[in-house]
């Protein structure tokens, strides 16, 4: 089976994050970029597809040329055959839904059973992509998945749900997002990281796409930051010193705040 | 106000002078290391049974066991990967790199250039990938920096060889399945590969030490020990073939300590910016800086002569007195530097909740393993001066 796995580039979520000044979007100058991590879970999610019924990875990503290095090469060390890279200056600023436009337009390009996904990415945690790609290529979306079998053309996925898992079918093609409880992903090893070098990285613009630039981007987005502030310092709790109206003032507490 | 800070070996950019594969690879040690050594290798050290053989089989997995080696499963990569390899290891903890370093480096290297076609497909693979765990038995209890005088002996039974001696000291025997022996036999010293078990054999974990407890050490006893004609090392004649697997794995030291000496550092500069003492952190005073800034400065001399020596292997120019004067100069000052963190660290540097003093103990055994600094100051002087000071 062939299996297209999307991943983004995102700034480390271990470290501070912030938005750029001018436009608001995700300062990635600033950044320690990374592949996100719930990517690395959709990867190995895929390896071990194809270690068990044949076929074919392929990376799809669309971000800056930098990208290449640090999510691009170590996605394809992990094991797969090859990466497309969507590389346009127009694109910065783009929203979910002109991302997803991008991304359909690349994924009409390739041949594919499957395409796998993080259920979220760590910066913009939307979890709508498999949604829209959905719509846009008219395949099944099945999201935040903890266990994936395939079988005769058709996908059982353990969705995983706040109490327990829904299972779900769906006939292939079909996209498909992964939470972290999946897999545990592969290290690397050196050979792999040796033989990355060679894969073959496809550099596709917007052009390639037929996408014209004024599609994309921050003036084509369907929702922009207007403003963006620091959190407020927190301020000084309240104490309650317990004269034996403690247990009650806490309820209070807890009623005035929606938990109780 | 707290400007930004450089780590002590960014300071000079000493990245820029690495390759994109020299650097994936530094990458993926220190993940490897970050996930699955670090967070357990203080109790690891604490009780002094590490799981040696989940380690090889972690090690192997990711392609690090005999990775300078070619063919046979090995990932033939360059020294300089090796090197910095060894240095995310030992940045871990020394005695998983010199895990690493007798199985590849001593082992392994043993095997595959003294070793027959036979020898060679029957165990590098397996060691390659770790599933096999192979022990050097050179040092003696009486013959260390001298191992010329050896006792340990193989003579001829009809067709077969018959090994008695005593080997100490022996990273990796506890858990061994092969062994490289060396014995002095009538045309000189040869090295045997001795399966384990094999009977006459014994081998006992010496328990009592007080450095690399994160590392398994041992003792193997040789009691009229019969093995066939095929145990022979066939290429192995002399001492200068044991000699030269000690020199592959120095190599790796010279690397290694400044993995220590690196966790050291930036773990003493993490504690003195955040240490508070007469209402200021410690890191604000001339005395801390001074030492911050000594240490640094040996730390990234220190990495530039091993990257040199690394760059030397790599184009078929590495001479063993060049090798001696990197674990001399490297290995000398990653000490040097785990005791002053220690010190800065007061009395949370004895604290195994830091790294610091294992760091410390662990360096005091790879100082004088792998060639004493002094027979290493011995080979550079003969090197210079023409005259052996060792007789």
């Amino acid at each position: 089976m062939k299996i297209v796995v999307l991943v983004k580039q995102v700034p480390d979520s271990g470290e501070e994050r912030s938005l750029r000044s001018d436009d608001f979007t995700v300062d990635r100058d600033a950044a320690t970029k990374r592949m996100n991590e719930l990517d690395e879970h959709a990867i190995e999610a895929a390896l071990q597809l194809v270690e068990e019924h044949g076929g074919e990875v392929t990376v799809l990503t669309m971000a800056p040329a930098d990208a290449l290095e640090s999510t691009v090469r170590k996605a394809l060390q992990m094991g797969p055959d090859r990466a497309v890279h969507i590389v346009d200056e127009a694109i910065h600023g783009s929203c979910a839904v002109t991302s997803s436009a991008v991304l359909a337009a690349a994924l009409r390009t390739l041949e594919w059973d499957l395409v796998l996904c993080g259920a979220e990415s760590t910066d913009g945690r939307v979890q709508a992509m498999p949604h829209m790609l959905s719509e846009r290529l008219d395949v099944a979306a099945v999201t935040g998945a903890r266990k994936i079998t395939v079988s005769g053309g058709e996908i059982t996925v353990e969705r995983q749900v706040d109490d327990g898992y829904e299972l779900v079918q769906a006939a292939l093609p079909a996209i498909v997002s992964v939470w972290d409880t999946i897999n545990t992903p592969r290290y690397p090893s050196f050979k792999l990281i040796m033989a990355a070098k060679k894969k073959p990285v496809t550099t596709l613009s917007l052009a390639d796409l037929g996408i014209s630039p004024d599609q994309v981007g921050l003036s084509a987005s369907t929702s922009q930051v207007l403003h963006a502030a620091p959190r407020p310092p927190r301020e000084a709790g309240v104490k309650v010193i317990d004269d034996g109206s403690g247990g009650v003032a806490l309820v209070d507490f807890l009623a005035a705040e929606k938990f109780v | 106000m707290m400007a930004e800070r450089t780590g002590p070996l960014q300071l000079l950019d000493l990245d820029s002078l690495l390759s994109e594969d020299e650097r994936a690879v530094r990458d993926l040690v220190r993940r490897i290391a970050d996930d699955t050594i670090r967070p357990y290798v203080a109790d690891w050290f604490a009780g002094g049974d590490p799981p040696v053989r989940e380690l090889a089989r972690q090690l192997g997995t990711a392609g690090l066991l005999g990775m300078r080696l070619s063919g046979y499963g090995c990932a033939g990569a360059s020294a300089v990967a090796y090197g910095l390899t060894c240095m995310e290891l030992e940045a871990a903890d020394s005695g998983v790199r010199s895990l690493a370093s007798v199985q590849g480096s001593l082992a392994m290297y043993a095997i595959w250039r003294y070793g027959s076609e036979e020898q060679k497909q029957e165990w590098l693979p397996r060691m390659a990938a770790g599933e096999v765990i192979g022990c050097f038995g050179l040092t003696e209890p009486d013959h260390g920096s001298d191992p010329g005088s050896m006792t340990t002996r193989a003579r001829r039974d009809g067709a077969d060889w018959v090994l008695t001696g005593d080997k100490m000291w022996i990273t990796n025997a506890p858990v061994a399945d092969v062994a490289v022996i060396w014995a002095r036999t009538d045309q000189g010293i040869r090295g045997f590969l001795v399966p384990l078990p094999t009977p006459g054999v014994t081998v006992s974990r010496i328990s009592d030490k007080l450095s690399l407890r994160a590392s398994a050490t041992g003792e193997i006893v040789l009691d009229d020990v019969r093995l066939p004609q095929e145990a022979l090392l066939p290429g192995a004649e002399g001492l200068k073939a044991a000699l030269s697997c000690l020199n592959e794995a120095r190599y790796g030291i010279v690397w290694g300590a400044l993995g220590a000496a690196r966790d050291c550092l930036e773990t003493t500069i993490e504690y003195a910016v955040t240490r508070e003492q007469f209402g200021r952190p410690i890191a604000g005073f001339q005395l801390t800086q001074a030492k911050l800034a000594d240490m640094t400065v040996e730390l990234d001399k220190g990495f530039l002569l091993a990257l040199h020596l690394g760059r030397l292997a790599d184009t078929g120019r590495l001479r063993p007195e060049m090798v001696s004067v990197g674990k001399l100069n490297n290995v000398r000052e990653a000490l040097a530097i785990a005791r002053e963190c220690r010190a800065i660290l007061g009395a949370n540097g004895i604290s195994g909740a830091y790294p610091v003093m294992r760091h410390a103990v662990n360096l005091e055994s790879v100082l004088t393993y792998e060639g004493t600094s002094e027979i290493h100051t011995l080979v550079i002087g003969q090197r210079l001066t023409g005259l052996s000071a060792f007789t």
